[in-house]
């Protein structure tokens, strides 16, 4: 593709992803934490994030929660439905490794069980500005990486 | 006669925050049956309560479900300590019940924001969490975090409020009055509001009784029962509150149930401050708990919640279970949408206030039946405990009628 066109496309995908939210069994606190992180105190908005009905239409999927035997099927199905690129982040501890989770018979142990995970946030439950600057620091990899490849193939 | 159409909503749609799926069969725009399925969300928690410690269990028990997190501990260590016959010191209870309060405030100031955004009001979601954030920074300030406040430990609470704190609660707590007297403006007068909210999703008295609803849905429909009232658990007894009740039965009075609980919250955190009496903030309690059941009731933001402990005379309980509110709330679900509309779907769902993460069970089906029929399953009972406990349950008689 001309590089112009895919630094425009790279340029808008970083100025405002969008995001889904998906709970995979978690408690409802990292819930709450993430709308949080989207009203006013927080406005995660400020960076362009905005919180999207269907996976269609987002970039980023936020998972929070262990995921549970029921849930995993939906979660990968969700995945797949996601365009590319898409960025997975999960959420709280027990998102990451199964925190307090761990041992539960119905549960696996984190999101990367399911499927590939981007970024971790942890916390019992992440705070709002932990999620902040977990997106924010997802958006800068991004950016470092596709800047990277466009050196690349700009000789 | 238009033809039946099945609509599924979830277990991922934009109107629920959490996985729980809905099938509802239309008839043209009208809802025709609705067909609640759960278990999304299911972890086992009360069977990971069995393999550890009690102390352990209360962190387990706490993240049954993040916002009202606090219910379902004090819940569970008012069991334990009844078995432990441990006696609390009354600051402990004091503050067992500020904290409990600060809970409910936060809880019906989102459950206000999210019903607002069921309805497309985003205005009053976004005032409503704005807001909410003065109480999660004094929950913060007091415990130490957000949300899970792990403010309890068995024998008593584990953090003491200053006078300073004090200060600061009695602030918080005069700003939020005047900003709930607003929603209470623009809920109940904004025209819009009510029509949109008034003779959706009605539960006549009688249903609510039958359906077994409680907490604010029951309340919204005429059942003026509390178990802050009529238990006087913690510090309730020591305190001056009205059981809000409404008599609209729709989610209209849902709404003004929740607000009207929001005011007398406030009044109640004003008088326990004003009283906290100064005591040791805990009693030493064993690591071994004497074997003995117990049941425990508190009344969650959500309704009535249960706890049942069993302990065998060591450091993990044998049992524990839990009912939780919503268990109770989701029946009348379907009730109430009886001949409602599809758009009015989402936001009598929310009204319940339904938390599926407390809800979400297990069945496993018995002789590899699906079905049994109440007898079938009352017959089982009946067996399992002759033979596994020795009680002879069929000479019981029941007093239901
Ligand atoms: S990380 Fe902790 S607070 Fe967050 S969902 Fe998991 S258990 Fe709940």
């Amino acid at each position: 593709m001309i590089k112009a066109v895919q630094k425009l496309i790279t340029w808008s995908r970083l100025k405002s992803p969008w995001i889904i939210h998906f709970n995979t069994g978690a408690c409802n606190a990292c819930d709450i934490e993430i709308v949080a992180a989207l009203t006013p105190t927080y406005d995660l908005e400020r960076f362009g994030v905005q919180l999207k009905g269907t996976p269609r239409h987002a970039d980023v999927l936020l998972c929070s929660g262990p995921v549970t035997r029921q849930i995993k099927d939906r979660l990968v199905r969700i995945y797949e439905q996601l365009p590319e690129p898409k960025f997975v982040v999960a959420v709280g501890t027990c998102a990451c490794s199964g925190g307090v989770f761990e041992g539960c018979y119905n549960m696996l142990s984190g999101i990367d069980e399911a499927i590939p995970v981007n970024a971790y946030i942890p916390g019992c439950p992440a705070s709002p500005d932990a999620i902040i600057d977990g997106i924010t620091k997802l958006l800068k990899s991004f950016e470092e990486s596709e800047a990277k490849k466009l050196t690349k193939a700009g000789g | 006669m238009a033809k039946k159409l099945v609509i599924p909503i979830g277990p991922q749609h934009p109107a629920l925050k959490e996985p729980a799926s809905f099938d509802v069969t239309l008839q043209g725009e009208k809802v025709e049956n609705i067909l609640v399925k759960l278990g999304y969300n299911h972890r086992g928690i009360e069977k990971a309560c069995e393999n550890k410690p009690y102390l352990h269990d209360l962190y387990l028990i706490e993240r049954v479900c993040g916002i009202c997190s606090h219910s379902h501990a004090t819940c569970f260590l008012q069991a334990v300590e009844e078995i432990a016959g441990l006696n609390v010191p009354m600051r402990a209870k004091y503050i067992r019940s500020i904290i409990g309060e600060m809970e409910r405030i936060h809880s019906h100031l989102l459950w206000l924001g999210v019903a607002a955004h069921e309805i497309g009001f985003d205005t009053l979601l976004m005032y409503t969490w704005r807001d909410r954030e003065i109480i999660m920074d004094l929950l913060a300030l007091l415990t130490g975090n957000r949300v899970n406040y792990a403010v309890n430990i068995l024998g008593g609470v584990r953090k003491d409020i200053s006078e300073e704190e004090k200060g600061q609660i009695l602030k918080a707590m005069d700003v939020l009055e005047e900003r709930t007297k607003y929603y209470a403006h623009v809920a109940t007068e904004e025209i819009t509001i009510k029509k949109r909210l008034s003779k959706v999703g009605y539960l006549s008295p009688e249903d609510a009784v039958k359906m077994g609803a409680v907490g604010p849905t029951g309340r919204a429909s005429k059942i003026t029962r509390d178990i802050r009232a009529e238990d006087k658990y913690a510090a309730y007894g020591e305190v001056d509150f009205k059981v809000i009740s409404d008599d609209n039965c729709d989610v209209f009075g849902r709404a003004v149930v929740r607000i009207g609980e929001l005011m007398e919250s406030y009044s109640i955190i004003r008088q326990l401050i004003k009283k906290l009496p100064v005591t040791p903030l805990k009693v030493p309690a064993p690591l071994r708990i004497p074997a003995g059941e117990a049941i425990s009731r508190y009344e969650a933001p959500r309704g009535e919640d249960i706890h049942y402990v069993r302990a065998n005379g060591t450091d993990k309980p044998e049992r524990v279970k839990l009912r939780a509110p919503t268990l109770a709330n989701v029946q009348s679900v379907s009730t109430m949408l009886q001949k409602g509309y599809l758009a009015d779907v989402t936001i009598v769902i929310a009204a319940i206030d339904p938390c599926f993460s407390c809800t979400d069970r297990m069945i496993v089906a018995v002789n590899g039946k699906d079905e049994m029929t109440w007898k079938q399953l009352r017959q089982h009972s009946i067996d399992w405990y002759k033979k596994n406990r020795g009680v002879d349950f069929t000479k019981v008689k029941l007093g239901i009628k």
